[in-house]
């Protein structure tokens, strides 16, 4: 531990320029003698509560040498602070995390694709792996039409890959251990593995998996599904960045306008299109300008494709992609898009548009659509699609024959509305400082807003420079969402992250499956929606279950604990990195002691670790 | 049945001797375990979220208009010409129930089943989240009111407080059942509690004891609530032969509510609900029967129809009441879809209703009747459906606390004790 904290101070200092940029971008901090501020040792612990998905082992130290102002600049900076080499081993072999959509769709093709080919209506590619799965897929499919849904990998199957294996190999295979087969795995040749992993039966293959090799793994994975993969990735992705990425602000921004400019991951061609809508429109953006972020996400083919924009269509256009055998209609405007835009992802509901403006933004934005969504195609504008008449949003004229044009004025009227400076302003307010954040501040990010033109990286600056994000009534305020809660107890537990697809599940219990908040809404960042009984026994179920070491792919190490075996309350602190409240430790002392297991040796350090994660304290941030 | 109770009632109450008392709900059911389970009028309250569409829901083909209005979505009028399941259900000559609801036809013609139609929110909002808000607060235009109109309507209560007296189903707690009054979410019964023995008895003390007020709150409830549902989770639950829940979320939810009814734990009121209804797009197949429109409200009628015939008798007992943060337009858009529009329409299940009906004013769908020129308009406002339900079914007439700064119209009518 001390030499990870030794390792990290040297990486923040080695950076050159370090401390021009420091100076340079020094925080203006002018605290109003009104607000009472936080002790330093708060401090630094709420910034970590607040900007990071919770502090590990060593991160006080951290911040505390570094200097929480410096510590926060370097966040806001994320491009000054070298990613965590683990971080990148880990995220190597989730390749669809760096492929465009059309390659995705090649290498991990959609069910239809499936059907298609069986159906003869599309020829297998030519990667002899791929091909060599999708011709087993397609068997499998084949099968399950003949048998109606009643698929049982046949006996036979079995025996023609078991002559594959000599007598060693088909024992190990038969009768040996999980980490035996894997190992076995390792051994053979690509086909041979693949025809044996048709062969075995679902459940086999998935204890297969917590022992196999990456590459086997991705094997495992695509005969289950391959359109699975691509999802997986991605969650795992997000999973793993909140646990490992040193530029932690970066993913808890990231995740914050992800969820701002929400799209659902399970509709349709989006399953293809969030991976690089996250990687290539959000990311990008979060410490930028707004207006580059509004106008990346309104030209997504991943957010075109959710609120329907993509068919929308003016008047008096025929509809260049008919169906002939589709009932004939004319394809005509859709309103989704507007509408979110102005609620959802500038003005705010309140923020004084009209129906007449939610229609005439949609006919503004006609045209803007997707090509060939089903194939990963990118943004396009369908001059055919447009309606070319004159148009007023919110008190402005926009000139007919605009052409494009109408929907980039659109979201620059926008862009620049005091009322989207407010919104925006209060939105971040409420995920980092308070449920109902003072008005005070809102006014003050919503002038910068302005004042800058909508630069992220100073809105958020005002903010963290306010005395209002540092009054003592702040510190541990927020209740933790799902996403935050796992992910800081697995950081504070400083387990192991293996794969997650164990762990988005308990998300799921806990209310918050990654990427698939249906409503454009995106998930609540205030308390009370996470508040309830169904959620709170999953808290407590999860915190036991992982200090337990019950979640697949996750490896909670306890030997660090050791030494502090007989002390409970040495344990808890250890995790929250500050005390127990009173009632609690009482609580914990007492319970320990009536179970008669403090004395027990083997038990005490997952119970006191799962009590302390699962206990109101660690609920709050 | 009424033996495992009393054992089960008995065993928790001694095993929290040891970390406190016992609540008073459980120690008073301790003593009464050998009487009769009180039996209570239940309310149960199906949220439609995404804006349902009324008008392809509940059909109203006695007009021309629909058809003008809709002409590659609309669902066919009955008729010799086109397969019944492709056609609307005629209820009156004038209104016809999608065919994917054929399951509900029967509770209908036995007069358990009322259909209000033109009934919905008066605000203007066609936001999904605000309109929900303002269904689910019970105030229209207000969104400072802190709890929601389900937690409001339980009545005063003298005595056993059943932790489940409100229940809702999913991992998140709606906002219709937030406030007050105590209210857990389940997201499965079978599987509430927390799995580790040791660890659960010390948690629940480190919620119920805990200075802070919201986690100490829930923290009470969910442990009473795991006590008292530790008693139903021995028995696999067995629905009535002809019960056929579907498949999926809303009919997981429905079951087990029928369940929590069945097994006389003090359910109250109880809230589920189901999504997939903003149908933007192809909102209808080839034929009516099919598109996601169809399949949805495959899920929801099947799941009525499958509570109904759960519960049986016991269905006098229960009333179940439908809502959506607002209809759709009028007017199919140009992708085959429709997008947000104003009144809906809502249904009225129970032994006690009288049913067989479409109650509520039509106004038409002439253009100059429409709603902002393009909506069905609003001839019902939802809390007169509602309040009628919280005064005759729950008991409790207090609607101004239910309905604050509300003005009841009129009761529609559709309970018969009212």
């Amino acid at each position: 531990m001390q030499r990870k904290v030794l390792a990290v101070v040297v990486l923040f200092f080695s950076i050159s320029g370090f401390s021009a940029l420091a100076r340079k971008h020094k925080l203006e901090n002018a605290p109003k003698p009104a607000v009472a501020q936080m002790s330093s040792d708060q401090k630094a612990l709420h910034a970590l509560n607040r900007l990071t998905f919770g502090p590990r082992p060593g991160d006080l130290e951290v911040i505390n040498q570094t200097g929480v102002d410096r510590w926060i600049e370097f966040q806001l900076h994320p491009e000054s602070i070298s990613e965590n080499p683990l971080l990148e081993t880990k995220l190597q072999p989730l390749d669809t995390l760096r492929m465009s959509p059309a390659e995705m769709v090649a290498a991990y093709p959609p069910p239809q694709q499936i059907k298609a080919m069986s159906e003869g209506r599309m020829v297998y590619p030519s990667d002899p792996e791929t091909r060599f799965m999708l011709q087993k897929l397609v068997a499998r499919y084949k099968q399950k039409l003949m048998e109606k849904g009643d698929a049982q990998p046949a006996a036979d199957k079995m025996a023609d890959s078991s002559e594959l294996l000599n007598a060693d190999q088909l024992r190990t295979f038969q009768t040996g251990s999980n980490s035996e087969k894997a190992g076995l795995f390792g051994t053979l040749p690509v086909m041979t593995q693949l025809t044996l992993l048709d062969a075995m039966p679902q459940p086999k293959r998935q204890q297969l998996f917590a022992v196999a090799s990456p590459e086997l793994r991705r094997r495992i994975q695509r005969f289950a599904g391959p359109l699975q993969v691509v999802n997986q990735d991605l969650s795992d992705s997000k999973l793993l960045r909140a646990v490992y990425s040193n530029r932690q602000l970066e993913e808890v921004l990231t995740d914050f306008w992800y969820n701002h400019f929400n799209v659902y991951l399970d509709k349709g061609a989006d399953r293809y299109l969030v991976t690089t809508y996250e990687r290539d429109v959000i990311r990008p953006h979060v410490l930028g300008n707004f207006k580059d972020l509004l106008l990346a996400t309104a030209q997504s083919p991943a957010m075109l494709f959710y609120l329907d924009n993509f068919q929308s269509v003016g008047p008096e256009t025929p509809n260049p992609n008919a169906n002939p055998n589709a009932k004939r209609a004319k394809r005509g405007l859709n309103e989704n898009y507007g509408r979110e835009l102005m609620e959802l992802h500038t003005l705010g509901v309140d923020g004084g548009y009209t129906q007449q403006d939610v229609t005439e933004v949609a006919r503004c934005f006609t045209g803007w659509t997707i090509r060939q969504p089903r194939r990963g195609g990118g943004f396009e504008f369908n001059e055919r699609q447009h309606d070319k008449g004159e148009k007023h949003v919110l008190g402005v004229t926009i000139a007919a024959g605009g052409g494009m044009e109408d929907g980039l004025k659109v979201i620059d009227i926008l862009a620049r509305s005091p009322a989207t400076a407010r919104f925006i302003s209060k939105s971040l307010a409420v995920r980092f400082v308070a449920d109902n954040p003072p008005q005070e501040l809102v006014e003050l990010m919503a002038a910068t807003f302005t004042r800058t033109q909508g630069d992220l990286r100073g809105v958020m600056k005002t903010m963290l420079a306010s005395p209002e994000f540092w009054t003592p009534s702040a510190f541990r305020a927020k209740l933790k969402t799902p996403l935050e809660m796992v992910a800081s107890a697995i950081r504070a537990m400083n387990a192991d992250v293996d794969y997650g697809f164990a762990l988005n599940r308990e998300l799921t219990q806990l209310g918050e499956p990654l990427y698939r908040k249906q409503e454009p809404t995106g998930y609540s960042n205030k308390s009370q929606d996470w508040v309830n009984s169904a959620a709170l026994l999953a808290r407590m179920n999860f915190a036991m279950n992982l200090t337990g070491n019950k979640v697949p792919g996750v490896k909670v190490d306890l030997q660090r604990f050791v030494n502090a075996q007989n002390d409970p309350m040495t344990i808890a602190h250890d995790i929250l990195m500050t005390d127990l409240t009173t009632e609690a430790r009482q609580v914990i002392s007492q319970g320990l002691a009536d179970n008669n297991i403090a004395n027990n040796k083997s038990a005490p350090i997952a119970l006191v670790a799962g009590l302390t994660l699962g206990s109101p304290d660690f609920q709050r941030r | 049945m009424a033996s495992t109770r009393r054992i089960f009632l008995r065993n928790a109450g001694l095993a929290m001797v040891g970390i406190g008392s016992a609540p008073i709900w459980l120690q008073r059911a301790l003593n009464a375990a050998d009487a009769p389970a009180q039996r209570k009028k239940i309310l149960v309250a199906i949220f439609q979220r995404g804006a349902a569409d009324g008008l392809n829901i509940v059909v109203p083909h006695g007009e021309s208009r629909y058809y003008e209005m809709r002409p590659t979505i609309a669902i066919p009028r009955p008729s010799a010409n086109i397969a019944k399941e492709d056609a609307a259900i005629d209820l009156d000559g004038m209104f016809g129930l999608h065919p994917s609801l054929a399951p509900l036809k029967p509770i209908f013609d036995a007069r358990q089943l009322a259909i209000v139609h033109a009934v919905g929110s008066p605000d203007p909002t066609r936001s999904h989240f605000d309109a929900q808000d303002y269904m689910e607060s019970g105030t229209p235009g207000l969104k400072a009111t802190a709890d929601g109109w389900l937690n409001r309507a339980l009545p005063l209560e003298t005595g056993h407080i059943s932790p489940v007296r409100a229940i809702s189903m999913g991992a998140t707690l709606p906002r219709s059942m937030r406030g007050g009054n105590n209210a857990i979410a389940v997201e499965n019964i079978n599987n509430f509690q927390v799995k580790d023995n040791g660890a659960a008895k010390i948690l629940q003390s480190l919620y119920s004891g805990s200075t802070d007020q919201v986690l100490n709150g829930t923290g009470r409830e969910t442990f009473d609530a795991v006590a008292l549902l530790q008693s139903i989770q021995k028995t696999p639950y067995q629905p009535t032969t002809g019960a056929n829940y579907p498949r999926g979320r809303f009919g997981d939810s429905m079951r087990q509510i029928a369940q929590l009814i069945k097994s006389n734990v003090g359910v109250e009121v109880a809230f589920a609900d189901i999504g997939s209804w903003d149908h933007h797009v192809n909102e209808v197949g080839q034929k009516a029967s099919q598109g996601p429109l169809a399949n949805i409200l495959s899920e929801f009628g099947g799941g009525l129809a499958a509570f109904y015939a759960d519960l049986g008798d016991r269905m006098s007992d229960v009333v179940v009441v439908t809502m959506s943060e607002f209809g759709r337009t009028a007017r199919e858009n140009g992708n085959r879809g429709t997008d947000h529009g104003h009144a809906n329409v809502m249904f009225v299940m129970g032994g006690d209703i009288k049913g067989g009906k479409v109650y509520g004013d039509w106004p038409g769908l002439a253009q100059e009747k429409l709603y902002e020129e393009r909506d069905l308009n609003l001839t019902t406002d939802f809390r007169d459906v509602l309040g009628e339900l919280v005064v005759g079914q729950l008991g409790n007439r207090s609607l101004r606390t239910v309905f604050p700064g509300y003005q009841t119209q009129k009761f529609r009518g559709v309970l018969r004790s009212s």
